[in-house]
């Protein structure tokens, strides 16, 4: 996904000079090198320094330029986020936060570099968005709307390397804070993901079929604002709900829904596998530490059969 | 050569007459006011806006809590009305203790301290590189760690158009700074091997604070550590923590406005 996201915002930057990449300490690989190169001053490198970059990207869109601030996930939040707080969040300015190798995707680097509060934390912060785009392709919806459209803050929540493209089929188009349908099933289960996290869902969906279970997957790839007119639709067409997130169980995905659920009195089933709120210390894959959340294909499997088994669907 | 040096000091003499005066005046219906470092601030505000700023350049003032001075001051520039200065934490107001972003004059939101200087070098980034962005921080910002992080982000990236006052008041909120940092000083060195041009000066001296900043070069961001007394120059205030937030009582005020004509006077 950042290779992706350089070569979009490189792309961009060749249209509109009001772009402005402020790395810290992110080395400008593939295309944001040619973006460096070819546009010097668009591609500021602060340093090991957060704070700089995320006040520096205030000041730059109090400037009418469209700055973003890229680094991994839990530098760009974490370290500087009184400057998140306040320079970005209540001036209320259009600077995109990005966060790379968000969630569990740095497995073997510890809890010092997995960011399961990330969405939880900025969520609570006046003005912000928060978009989760489930793969590359989408990443690039969502910088088409941001490069061209944005004006308040945002946080941006990637992946790294080696996402599978997943929507190049999808029954919807991505619109920005609608849920996008990618596969529309006939039957009365819906599965929503956000993120990269998605495959799973394309993992089991075979198998699922195998079953005679045809279940909607949708990526719901903006997590902030709230669009109630949606949840309810969601609510209406579907009695079984189940949630995947590569986020924490407090104030993700799942809370969304589980909310909401009790605000529009839904009375369907609501399946959710999120991070559990404990720091899990294992070095593995990042499927390895996703399993010792709890979160795998094969659960999620067979959660769904048991809806199935018990009548639900 | 020297009446017209005289003629221009006391015409900024003038000036921080009168902010004093509003600033106290103020201080009679509200008791949210930083009396104490915005009295020290005062002549290196009136140098930025009066002399040193112009159309077009920024100015940001990161030690926000003392956005009572920077708002008489917008209001003796028509920036603001006497009405809105008025309402100055009031029911129903906008204008509240901290500058905030958005309102008429005010470039940036501060009050949490270490943020303003960042927020300048984008704003510097952003501008032509003829605008100048002026910017006036406390000393106690220098014990914040985003404030070195900016001092040395910016002389790496050669925004050259920064210029840095410093009030040099020695005092925050509790005590000496010198108490809780007594490696604070030298300023002017550190500031040096990171990559600026510095200087002290008599903060409280309009004529030294111009002078000085005829060393500022084009080719390094620059930095004036201004020596200053906090409370400056009510003696029952000056270097007594208590008056960092406090509003005088109506003896205070009167005794106060007093010594202020009294000094101005002399």
């Amino acid at each position: 996904m950042r290779n992706k996201f350089a070569e979009v915002l490189y792309n961009y930057s060749k249209k509109n000079n009001k772009i402005r990449v402020v790395a810290a300490d992110i080395s400008p690989a593939g295309k944001l090198a040619n973006l460096s190169k070819k546009y010097p001053d668009r591609f500021i490198n602060v340093g090991v320094a957060e704070s700089s970059m995320i006040s520096m990207c205030a000041g730059l869109a109090m400037r009418g330029l469209i700055p973003f601030a890229y680094t991994i996930a839990s530098f760009s939040i974490f370290r500087p986020f009184e400057m998140v707080r306040i320079d970005v969040g209540y001036q209320n300015l259009p600077v995109v936060i990005v966060g790379m190798g968000a969630g569990t995707v740095y497995s073997t680097l510890g809890g010092t570099h997995i960011t399961q509060e990330d969405v939880s934390v900025i969520r609570c912060l006046p003005n912000f968005q928060i978009l989760n785009p489930c793969d590359p392709m989408e990443l690039e919806s969502c910088l088409k709307y941001l490069c061209t459209k944005n004006k308040s803050p945002c946080y941006l929540r990637i992946g790294k390397a080696g996402e599978k493209n997943f929507t190049f089929n999808a029954h919807e188009k991505w619109k920005y804070n609608k849920p996008r349908v990618i596969i529309k099933g006939k039957d009365n289960i819906c599965l929503i993901g956000t993120g990269p996290i998605i495959r799973f869902f394309f993992e089991i969906y075979n198998q699922l079929k195998e079953k005679r279970i045809y279940p909607t997957i949708i990526s719901y790839h903006t997590l902030k604002p709230d669009n109630d007119i949606e949840i309810k639709k969601i609510f209406k067409k579907y009695n079984n709900i189940l949630t995947l997130e590569d986020i924490s169980e407090v104030n993700g995905l799942s809370s969304i829904f589980k909310i909401k659920a009790h605000e529009f009195n839904y009375k369907g089933k609501i399946i959710s596998y999120a991070l559990k709120d404990k720091n899990i210390k294992n070095y593995g894959s990042q499927n390895d530490l996703l399993r010792d959340h709890g979160i795998e294909p094969k659960k999620i499997l067979q959660s769904i059969i048991k809806l199935k088994k018990n009548k639900w669907i | 050569m020297t009446i017209i040096k005289n003629n221009f000091v006391k015409k900024s003499n003038v000036r921080c007459l009168h902010y004093r005066n509003r600033i106290l005046q103020l201080s009679q219906k509200v008791g949210a006011l930083h009396i104490g470092g915005s009295f020290s601030s005062v002549e290196i505000l009136d140098a930025i806006y009066n002399v040193l700023k112009k159309k077009n350049d920024k100015f940001i003032l990161s030690k926000g809590h003392c956005g009572i001075l920077q708002y008489v001051i917008l209001e003796d520039k028509k920036i603001i009305s006497k009405k809105f200065l008025e309402s100055y934490c009031q029911k129903n107001s906008k204008l509240g203790v901290h500058p905030d972003y958005g309102n008429p004059g005010i470039e940036a939101s501060t009050g949490s301290l270490g943020h303003g200087l960042g927020i300048a070098s984008g704003l510097a980034i952003g501008l032509s590189k003829k605008k100048e962005i002026f910017v006036v921080i406390s000393d106690g910002e220098l014990m914040e760690g985003t404030t070195w992080e900016y001092l040395l982000m910016i002389s790496s990236l050669k925004i050259n158009n920064m210029n840095l006052f410093i009030d040099f008041n020695g005092l925050q909120s509790s005590t000496f700074s010198k108490n809780t940092h007594p490696t604070l000083n030298p300023i002017k060195e550190k500031l040096k091997a990171f990559g600026w041009t510095a200087d002290y000066c008599n903060g409280h001296n309009i004529s030294e604070i111009l002078q000085k900043f005829k060393h500022k070069k084009k080719t390094r961001p620059f930095a004036l550590i201004c020596k200053t007394t906090k409370g400056y120059p009510i003696n029952f205030m000056m270097n007594v923590p208590m008056w960092h937030y406090r509003s005088p009582n109506e003896m205070e005020y009167k005794s106060a406005k007093k010594i202020l004509s009294e000094h101005y006077k002399s």
